[in-house]
């Protein structure tokens, strides 16, 4: 009798610490993610806002799943313990045709669903595809280098260092390469990512729909001083985004071969820069220069959509 | 002059690869000061011989299956150092500097290669190699003396991954190695050599273990198990030895092209002169792909025994399981891509590979659904096993649920690469594979001991783990979508990420001490093993394993039993009022101790060694002595040993008296 008394308070203590142990580990979550930016679901972009709904229905789909999983296994578990000696033991009950058809139809079905929103999603919001949009868009291009990203507009002709200024409700057309390891460009508020490989053109598009700066990194390990490789996108009215290219254009720097080679050397947290663009082949010559004569003679924009 | 002989004996070693930073120092020097001791131990206990004959040249499964399972653990305590250290760095604030960048890399790379290769991979054949012979009914594996060769392999692939820490560098390229990063044009030096040949040379000891296991499987069950009626952990096992059969060589090729490229100065993967590196991309993930089910199926199998066992029932859908794991292992093979959305190939491509990759979510979710039925209507114990099989089933489908998130690409495109990634292969490979280890290993420990772990301090770590992994990897997911990549070694502090790495670095103190309670709980449980001694069945277990001795002897089965059903141990304790016929002994051959394999580890060994320092003469002079130590001990037939049947018999009784 005593030893029940012992053990039932025993049983109750354990539940009471594991509530507050679970309540204590939610706490601190809150915690220290409140207030925080969360750009995968906080978006500011055509695209990004669509990826993030994707991943919400998802998430949504998936839990119809995971919470009749977690029922049954936590209710089946306690019922059938070794200690309920009322619950019902059939050694050998090992197959039920129907509950089987059950749980491979189940699945079966919820993949089904799911293959039709990837069908349908991975085609729509393919990064290859450009905005469906009356205004004109902004040519950007990409070269990732050792450690820092370099911008070209071709158009306005200008080029940046470590950070973008766009205008905003603008599709922005990215080809993106790398004149080093291979690097991942990323701005999670805007759109997902694509890789930035060298001798090969990638392509990225999106549109900012509010006004404001936002974190891009590189998501792809490239060496010594991958970290470093963040920079800023600037989304702005259009008349701000007109006055700041009227005003590079007068910016004392000018990114010509010679400094394009000074840019290519290593470097680590690279200070945001703006030069006017002399050498308006820069960009194919990044990728030329690895298709030499004895390689391979496909472009590389062929080679990257293989 | 001078340097010219230097560079032709030492090749690119220089004494100065020997100094190290204090923290790789002191990690180096306390490995090798624990080897010297280990020495110092054996001559002064006199245990050089006892080693020799015992361990290292035995031939018995069931003694290398125990070195592997020691050489893992040492690397899982390896690999968590390596975490502790990475998280340090990061929840020091993303400004400050407590390992500089490239120490913080070579960091990385080692705790991936290290838990993935040397932890994951020795588990599962520590496990294959203590449990299939025994539950197929055999006596021992098909290919004794190849499976030592195995285990040696292994062993100087191990031994190579941690000599950067006493000399020359580790690879910083990640665990996969990348080009053209791990090409020679950025990453010069040793640390991916190093990574290439402790890989290629343990990589050929798995492929020589899978196809040994596969043979084993094949041929060697016992009369009247035919495949339908084998245990579902030997199911597991035969797919998993098929995919390594299939994805092995892959890897071997793969890096024997980038180990061409950088000591020959080829162009496969390079950016320039027709080289490509997308296409070691593909190559490596039509291995790594497979490796993960490589993997988790004998955790699968080893979950499959345990919930069948303690809920002392059949398992629930066989026919179903074997279906759905041979799903797994086919389609294993049709999803690398999905490692890759976001390198740019076409929208109808990718919609191919994702919906391949949810596919496989069909069969695991009959799996869990079979094995939460097994508990229903039986009789649930909820032994330390049947505790990491509930957090297994929890962790497995929550990582599920973020897997099949992230396989839909255009969603994959925020997630890729970010630490939302790095927390769902780790809910996959810990809450699988080390929680399926671990509830095996506390399962059949008291059959290769005669006593049971302590439970108490069991269930302590149990917990310790699950709080532990929650810990650690929760934020992560919250930290991928804030968009905080993988492989950070700094950040701006101002994003507020420093608050959810401590969590997780406090999650990994934690599992930290979730792990000195298992080995706690291992020592306990010898100093009270007089307390905890069982019998040969101490679980009520269902299959073969079970009805041998324990522990069971050399032989294993004094005769060969003859199955008829499926969980034929069961089946034959349900039977017993059937008078058992009076055994019948025969001599028994047994394999002969051989030392040609730790010589062949030995020579592979230095064979990387040399390959990676250049020193070209040491190579030839090092393979030639693997090609005579094979020649010589292929060329000889007097390989196996005769047990008489008096003394099987004379063994036996004393086993009946016990």
């Amino acid at each position: 009798m005593r030893k029940d008394k012992y053990r039932f308070l025993l049983r109750v203590g354990q539940v009471l610490l594991s509530i507050f142990v679970t309540l204590l580990i939610i706490g601190v979550l809150i915690f220290v993610t409140q207030g925080r930016d969360i750009p995968v679901l906080d978006t500011h972009g055509l695209i990004a806002d669509q990826e993030k709904n994707l991943i919400l229905v998802v998430f949504a789909l998936g839990f119809f799943i995971v919470i009749p999983v977690f029922i049954l296994l936590f209710s089946i578990a306690w019922r059938y313990r070794a200690g309920n000696t009322k619950a019902k033991y059939q050694p050998e009950f090992e197959s039920h045709r129907g509950l089987e058809a059950l749980w491979w139809g189940i699945p079966c079905l919820f993949i089904v669903v799911l293959a039709i929103i990837t069908a349908v999603s991975t085609h729509a919001l393919d990064p290859y595809k450009p905005i469906d949009s009356k205004v004109e868009p902004v040519k950007i291009q990409v070269i990732a280098l050792e450690w820092k990203w370099l911008f070209i507009y071709p158009d306005e002709e200008v080029a940046t260092v470590n950070y973008i200024n766009i205008p905003k409700d603008t599709p922005i057309n990215f080809t993106i390469t790398s004149d080093a390891p291979m690097n991942s460009f990323w701005v999670p508020a805007l759109a997902g990512q694509v890789y930035a490989m060298s001798g090969m053109s990638t392509k990225l598009h999106f549109m900012a729909n509010s006004a404001g700066t936002f974190n891009g990194v590189s998501a792809n390990i490239s060496g010594d001083g991958y970290a470093g490789m963040t920079f800023k996108v600037n989304s702005m009215e259009q008349a701000d985004y007109d006055a700041w290219v009227k005003k590079s254009e007068t910016s004392p720097q000018y990114l010509t071969e010679a400094m394009y080679q000074k840019l290519e050397q290593p470097s680590k947290n690279e200070a945001q820069a703006t030069y006017v663009l002399n050498d308006f082949d820069l960009y194919n010559k990044v990728i030329m220069k690895y298709m030499s004569s004895e390689g391979n003679a496909s472009t590389g924009e062929l080679k990257a959509a293989l | 002059m001078w340097q010219g002989i230097q560079e032709l004996v030492f090749g690119r070693l220089t004494p100065s690869d020997f100094v190290h930073d204090p923290i790789m120092a002191g990690a180096g020097i306390g490995m090798v000061g624990a080897l010297v001791l280990a020495m110092i131990a054996l001559t002064y206990f006199k245990k050089w011989k006892w080693l020799w004959k015992t361990w290292i040249t035995s031939l018995d499964p069931k003694k290398i299956g125990v070195m592997y399972l020691i050489v893992s653990v040492i690397m899982l305590l390896r690999g968590l150092a390596d975490a502790l250290l990475l998280r340090t760095q990061q929840a020091a604030g993303g400004s400050v500097e407590v390992l500089n960048a490239d120490h913080f890399q070579q960091i990385f790379s080692a705790h991936g290669t290290i838990m993935i290769f040397f932890v994951a991979m020795g588990i599962i054949f520590g496990i294959f190699n203590l449990i299939i012979p025994q539950q197929i009914g055999a006596r021992d594996v098909a290919f004794p003396f190849l499976n030592s060769v195995s285990f040696w392999l292994f062993a100087a692939g191990m031994i190579l991954i941690n000599a950067p820490l006493v000399v020359g560098e580790f690879s910083a390229a990640g665990w996969l190695a990348y080009p053209p990063l791990s090409g020679l044009e950025y990453s010069p030096g040793v640390g991916v050599d190093y990574w290439i040949w402790s890989l290629q040379i343990a990589g050929i000891g798995s492929l020589l273990s899978g196809i040994n296991f596969f043979v084993t499987i094949i041929k060697m069950r016992a009369p009247g198990m035919t495949l339908m009626k084998m245990p579902i952990f030997i199911w597991s096992a035969l797919g998993s030895t098929s995919l390594i059969m299939f994805a092995f060589p892959i890897l071997t090729a793969t890096l024997g092209m980038l180990a061409l490229d950088r000591l020959l100065g080829m162009h496969f993967f390079t950016s320039d002169m027709g080289g490509n590196p997308m296409l070691y991309i593909n190559l490596i993930w039509a291995w790594g792909h497979p490796e993960v089910y490589i993997l988790v199926l004998p955790a699968f199998g080893i979950f499959s025994e345990v919930v069948a066992t303690f809920s002392g029932k059949k398992l629930f859908g066989y026919k179903s399981m074997v279906i759905a794991l041979a799903a797994i292992t086919f389609l294993s093979f049709t999803v690398w891509l999905h490692h890759f959305f976001t390198m740019g190939a076409g929208a109808d491509v990718n919609t191919f590979f994702g919906i391949m990759t949810m596919v496989i979510a069909i069969p695991t979710g009959v799996k869990v659904f079979n094995w939460i039925f097994t508990m229903y209507r039986g009789r649930v114990r909820f032994t330390t096993p049947m505790l990491w099989f509930m957090g297994f089933i929890v962790t497995f489908t929550l990582g599920g649920l973020a897997g099949v998130a992230m396989s839909v690409p255009a969603a994959d495109f925020q997630f890729h690469n970010s630490l939302f990634l790095v927390a769902h292969f780790h809910t996959m490979i810990v809450g699988g594979v080390l929680f399926g280890a671990f509830a095996g290993f506390s399962y059949w420990f008291p059959k290769f001991t005669g006593f049971t772990l302590n439970e108490k301090l069991g269930k302590i770590a149990f917990w310790l783990w699950i709080v532990g992994f929650l810990l650690a990897f929760v934020p992560l997911y919250i930290l991928g979508f804030m968009g905080a990549t993988r492989r950070l070694d700094s950040y701006d502090p101002s994003l507020g990420w420093q608050g959810l790495f401590i969590v997780a670095g406090v999650g990994v103190m934690i599992i930290a001490a979730g792990v000195g309670f298992q080995l706690l709980q291992i020592v306990v449980s010898i100093i009270q093993r007089k307390k905890n001694r069982v019998g040969e069945d101490p679980w009520d277990g269902r299959t073969l394993e079970w009805s041998t001795a324990t522990p069971p002897a050399e032989y294993v089965y004094a005769v060969i039993p003859t199955v008829t059903e499926r969980d034929a141990f069961w089946e034959s304790k349900k039977n017993k009022h059937h008078k058992v016929a009076a055994p019948v002994y025969e001599d028994i051959w047994l394999p002969k101790n051989s030392g040609a394999g730790a010589i062949i580890g030995l020579l592979a060994m230095v064979f990387g060694a040399a390959i990676i320092w250049h020193m070209f003469w040491l190579v030839i002079i090092s393979f030639i002595g693997i090609v005579v130590t094979l020649i010589i001990r292929l060329t000889n037939d007097d390989t196996e040993v005769k047990l008489p049947a008096a003394e099987v018999a004379a063994h036996e009784l004393k086993r009946g008296t016990v």
